[in-house]
């Protein structure tokens, strides 16, 4: 079981209570596809992913980006039971969606960028490690009914 | 593989970054010792605590190495040979460090940047520091 300190507990409640969905889930998705144009094998059918500007202003991958933060919204609000609440969509991403599991961690590394450009000072090295801290708990439970 | 705007761009951000070199760096190393702890092993021979005298000079000491670096990335490995030397022989640090500070200036850079702080340019960054990392590594083996 994943033991987290108040801090950790408050930074995390407080980010994602203060981000809008809307915006920061397509600029990460967006911006992983920019930084890691290996992750675009995953989205064939999204249309025009040509280039940096095309893959931003692609309303499917702004609407898949906001998909995806709501996903994570599940984790914030199961802080203590992350792994069980992840368990089908991780059946998910392995059985139907066939994505390697080290994609995981790359979306979240962009994530964390989006949130510090964001928050700026605000995202101090404590607010950054108790984040990776919980997108690494994500990211392994989203991993783990691999087979 | 850097194309040619992106080292132009890469050579004016870190020029722009050269005067503020001890925040920036002091900042990576700060990120990085918070979220990756085994990385102060390294440093037991100095005070790392934030805003003392030694984790400012250090961190001056990567950024300004870093920037030089970013003038003529073309040039890397010949830059970076007595760094080369003095990684492989002295420092010896575990080159997976290298991946995990990378990352740390990245957000320190997406901190101090905000919105200017591009995919793009994000892109173009990482692609940068990886190379950096991996011309440091060459004379360990």
């Amino acid at each position: 079981m994943v033991e987290w300190t108040d801090f950790e507990r408050a930074t995390i409640q407080d980010i994602f209570s203060n981000i809008d969905y809307d915006v920061v889930g397509p600029a990460a998705l967006s911006r992983c596809l920019v930084v890691y144009p290996w992750t675009q094998r995953y989205f064939g059918g999204f249309g025009n992913l040509y280039n940096a500007a095309a893959i931003i202003s692609n309303p499917m991958v702004a609407n898949h980006g906001k998909v995806v933060l709501r996903g994570l919204e599940r984790a914030v609000n199961n802080m203590d039971s992350i792994k069980e609440t992840y368990a089908e969509l991780s059946v998910l991403h392995s059985e139907k969606l066939h994505v390697d599991p080290d994609n995981f961690k790359l979306l979240a590394d962009c994530l964390t960028i989006v949130v510090a450009a964001q928050m700026g000072g605000a995202f101090t090295g404590d607010v950054q490690a108790a984040f990776q801290k919980f997108l690494a708990v994500v990211v392994s439970s989203l991993g783990r009914q691999y087979h | 593989m850097l194309s040619k705007r992106e080292k132009e761009v890469i050579a004016e951000i870190w020029e722009r970054l050269t005067p503020v070199a001890e925040d920036i760096g002091s900042d990576a190393l700060l990120r990085m010792f918070a979220s990756y702890p085994g990385t102060k092993t390294y440093f037991s021979h100095l005070d790392i605590s934030s805003g003392s005298s030694h984790l400012l000079l250090h961190g001056k000491k990567i950024v300004l190495a870093i920037a030089e670096g970013a003038k003529d990335i073309s040039q890397l490995t010949v830059t970076l040979a007595p760094l080369q030397t003095l990684h492989a022989y002295q420092l010896r640090i575990d080159p997976t460090n290298f991946k995990l500070f990378s990352h740390c200036m990245l957000v320190t850079l997406a901190c101090h940047m905000g919105d200017d702080f591009t995919p793009v340019i994000h892109a173009a960054m990482d692609k940068f520091l990886s190379a950096f990392a991996a011309v440091l590594a060459e004379k360990y083996r």
